[in-house]
């Protein structure tokens, strides 16, 4: 079997991470296995990642696939990089998407650098997207084939540099075949549920628990607001709510109410009707060009408010300073602060901002 | 040692396709010889050794035969001998029974100890401090990792029950003046007990030498397997014990002895001793070469304990702007088992207690390599150490952290 290069894959113990590790085996890379530890709490009550029980696994795993394997401690760098981010952008009032930072700086950051100096040429993980190199030796990076577990959005910020030291072994498959080649090649995973998002955020994803633990100084109780500027009642502190949410407010008004906005200066939630929501347009800042060129603008394209929203065809003007305007063709509800805004053309990701 | 690749199921082996294992600090293979003589007293001499009948007796015999064995090596008596499941047990009934039977007589709930002993004395030690009304006071080490006895005898008080200093330091390799504190222990009448776990097979065990009150040993340190371990307790010692039940032990550890564990411990910690000062002689010879060829290769390593009186197979160092876990993970890759310190502490990334009581600063702590010897380790491994190890260091160097 040719030897196609040494990669490092990051292992969660979940079947995805292992079927990748699987998958380059065959394909005849020298595979290095590396599970991240990045939460202090590692127990199985604490949060979802790093348990005992996905160690276990993603060891046994390696072991099937006799395959080296290393426990990397990454807690201080997470801490730092990821849930302060976490934590300080809902205490500013917007919604974080804490993946999209840990892939950009910790995941195809720090671990990257640390696969090459291991001798590395490559570091995959169990995500699904695609990688393609163009004729002009562009890297682009594309939706994944299975359209339902599509990963792109959270990987929108890679560069060229990290694309071409990355690799997507999922990115061709369909989740059902992932769980058959689990199964047929008799992985002990085969079973397991795939790694969830928030993974540091304890076992029921209640992240205003883990706020109100971990950052209770972020916690100030304010006004709860009509548009008007009618006082409706008391908040919990603004980190405990996103706009779009509709339920745990609290008041009682005739119609269904939303948060429609947080604002950080008056310390207040804003509440409105369904129609007070919608916007068409949202400017979004720090915007990264896959391509690393601003390309030309104003630009059709789809655009993606949150993971797991669908795409809505819009006109991108990219702006100075990192900032772009993107103009929807139809209102949306779920325009969130703090959010990202990811564009595509068909299945290649152009790039992304965070909503302003 | 020799591994497959399959066997072993993880690695890749050195160039030559083979496994260099310098971690015998952490454990040892257990020698075929040991394996041997346990290997009746699975299935074919089982009985427990408290019954009356044939099997029993054959298990008795055994269990007595194992314990003259032991009590020969350490100059006691076979009754002074109890047998553990580690030495972080041994280590813990020595302490907490020892000094809990002190207490309870009035005797006080003071206990002294040192700045570089394991966590299995340091936080037995710690918890007894929190939760059971005991005070300690901890004498320093100097940046060789070695206490002044006289710093015991200052910390001596009148309710003070119990002295504890590890006899050789696991992390640095430094050997401890354990004699002389056995002598100012023995002017006041003070117990002492020392963690000899990784003492166990390289030095003098003869507890009247060394004037020890109490001494823990650890099986699979010198070729028995895990999961075996022993405690000596001299006579009129009273012990509380921390494991109630039968009257295993001379009623002091009840639970069914363990024997064909018992019958290998006994059996390697003899081997040992037999081997010990061809062995010794053998290990410091490459040890020396190791310390000397990573000096030279890397000149800013800096050896961390003592340079002579230090354990014949124990090497360590510092190394500036290296991360151990990553210089580890090298190491593996290229087919070398090494550690940074303490395996029980394995995937922390905080530097060592004891490298900071050194007053080594905790940055370059963070960089520890331990590379500990034994009897499968041959001059060409060392020498293949020495051709790996500086370009890792070098390449480690690329890796900033963020």
């Amino acid at each position: 079997m040719a030897n196609r290069g040494i990669v490092v894959v990051a292992m969660s113990g979940g079947v995805d991470s292992s079927v990748a590790a699987t998958l380059l085996v065959e394909q005849g890379y020298t595979v290095i296995g590396v599970m991240l530890r990045l939460w202090a709490v590692c127990s199985s009550e604490g949060n979802r990642c790093c348990t005992p029980d996905s160690l276990a696994a993603a060891r046994q795993v390696a072991a099937q696939l006799n395959i080296p394997f290393y426990v990397l401690d990454y807690r201080e760098a997470f801490r730092h990089i990821v849930v302060d981010y976490f934590v300080s952008t809902y205490a500013a009032g917007r919604t974080p998407n804490p993946c999209i930072i840990c892939n950009e700086r910790v995941r195809f950051g720090l671990l990257l650098n640390e696969a090459l100096v291991l001798g590395a040429q490559y570091l995959a993980t169990g995500h699904y997207a695609r990688i393609h190199r163009t004729e002009t030796g562009e890297y682009r990076l594309m939706r994944g084939k299975d359209l339902t577990k599509d990963q792109s959005y959270v990987l929108h910020r890679l560069n060229q540099w990290q694309l071409q030291h990355v690799l997507f072994p999922l990115g061709d498959w369909l989740k059902s075949d992932v769980r058959r080649i689990a199964l047929q090649r008799g992985l002990v995973v085969h079973n397991r549920a795939e790694s969830q998002d928030l993974c540091f955020v304890g076992e029921n994803g209640d992240y205003r628990a883990f706020i109100a633990q971990y950052a209770p100084q972020l916690v100030h109780p304010g006004p709860l607001l009509d548009t008007g500027g009618t006082l409706l009642g008391q908040h919990q502190g603004l980190a405990f709510y996103t706009v779009g949410q509709r339920k745990g407010l609290g008041v009682t008004r005739a119609q269904r109410t939303y948060v429609v906005r947080l604002d950080t200066v008056r310390n207040a939630v804003i509440v409105g009707n369904a129609e007070e929501l919608g916007r068409d347009e949202l400017f979004a800042r720090a915007v990264h060009y896959i391509s690393g060129q601003v390309p030309a603008s104003p630009l059709r394209v789809t655009a993606r408010i949150r993971y797991k929203s669908p795409d809505v065809p819009a006109t991108l003007t990219c702006l100075e300073g990192n900032r772009a305007h993107i103009k929807f063709d139809r209102p949306l509800r779920d325009i969130t602060p703090g959010q990202a805004v990811v564009f595509y053309q068909g299945d290649v990701v152009l790039g992304g901002g965070f909503i302003e | 040692m020799e591994m497959g690749a399959g066997a072993s199921g993880i690695s890749r082996g050195t160039s030559a396709g083979r496994v260099i294992y310098l971690d015998h600090s952490a454990s040892t293979p257990v020698d075929v010889r040991v394996l041997e003589a346990m290997m009746p007293f699975f299935a074919e001499h089982y009985g427990n050794p408290s019954g009356i009948h044939c099997q029993a007796r054959a298990s008795a015999l055994a269990l007595d035969q194992a314990r003259m064995e032991v009590a020969e090596v350490l100059g006691c008596k076979p009754k002074e001998i109890i047998f553990t499941s580690c030495g972080t047990e041994s280590d813990n009934l020595a302490i907490r029974g020892a000094a809990f039977a002190a207490a309870q007589v009035g005797k006080g709930r003071h206990i002294i100890t040192s700045a570089c002993e394991h966590h299995a004395v340091s936080h037995t030690i710690a918890q007894m401090c929190e939760y059971f009304g005991f005070q300690q006071t901890t004498v320093p080490v100097d940046h060789w990792g070695m206490i002044d006895p006289a710093d015991v005898k200052r910390a001596i008080r009148p309710d003070t029950v119990l002295i504890s200093i590890i006899y050789a330091s696991n992390e640095v390799g430094t050997i401890q003046p354990l004699a002389e504190v056995g002598e100012i222990a023995r002017e006041y009448g003070i117990l002492l007990h020392t963690d000899a776990v990784q003492a166990g097979g390289y030095l003098d065990l003869n507890v009247d030498r060394l004037q020890v009150d109490l001494l823990s040993l650890s099986g699979h340190k010198f070729y028995a397997p895990k999961g075996s371990g022993m405690l000596f307790v001299r006579e009129g010692v009273a012990l509380l014990p921390q494991q109630t039940g039968g009257g295993h032990e001379g009623g002091r550890r009840a639970g069914t002895e363990n024997v064909p564990y018992i019958v290998g411990l006994a059996k390697a910690l003899k081997l040992a001793q037999e081997m010990r000062a061809t062995e010794n002689e053998r290990l410091a010879q490459l040890r020396d070469r190791l310390i000397q060829g990573v000096q030279t290769a890397i000149p800013n390593a800096q050896l961390t304990g003592h340079p002579d009186r230090r354990l014949p197979h124990h090497t360590s160092f510092v190394i500036p702007g290296v991360k151990a876990n990553a210089l580890l993970m090298h190491l593996d890759l290229a087919g070398i088992c090494a550690a940074s310190g303490s395996a029980c502490n394995t995937g922390a990334s905080e530097p060592s207690d004891i490298l900071l009581a050194m007053g080594i600063p905790p940055q370059l702590a963070l960089g520890a390599l331990r590379l500990t010897l034994g009897r499968s380790t041959t001059a060409e491994d060392i020498d293949t150490v020495l051709a790996v190890l500086p370009a890792i260091v070098d390449r480690l160097g690329a890796l900033r952290p963020a």
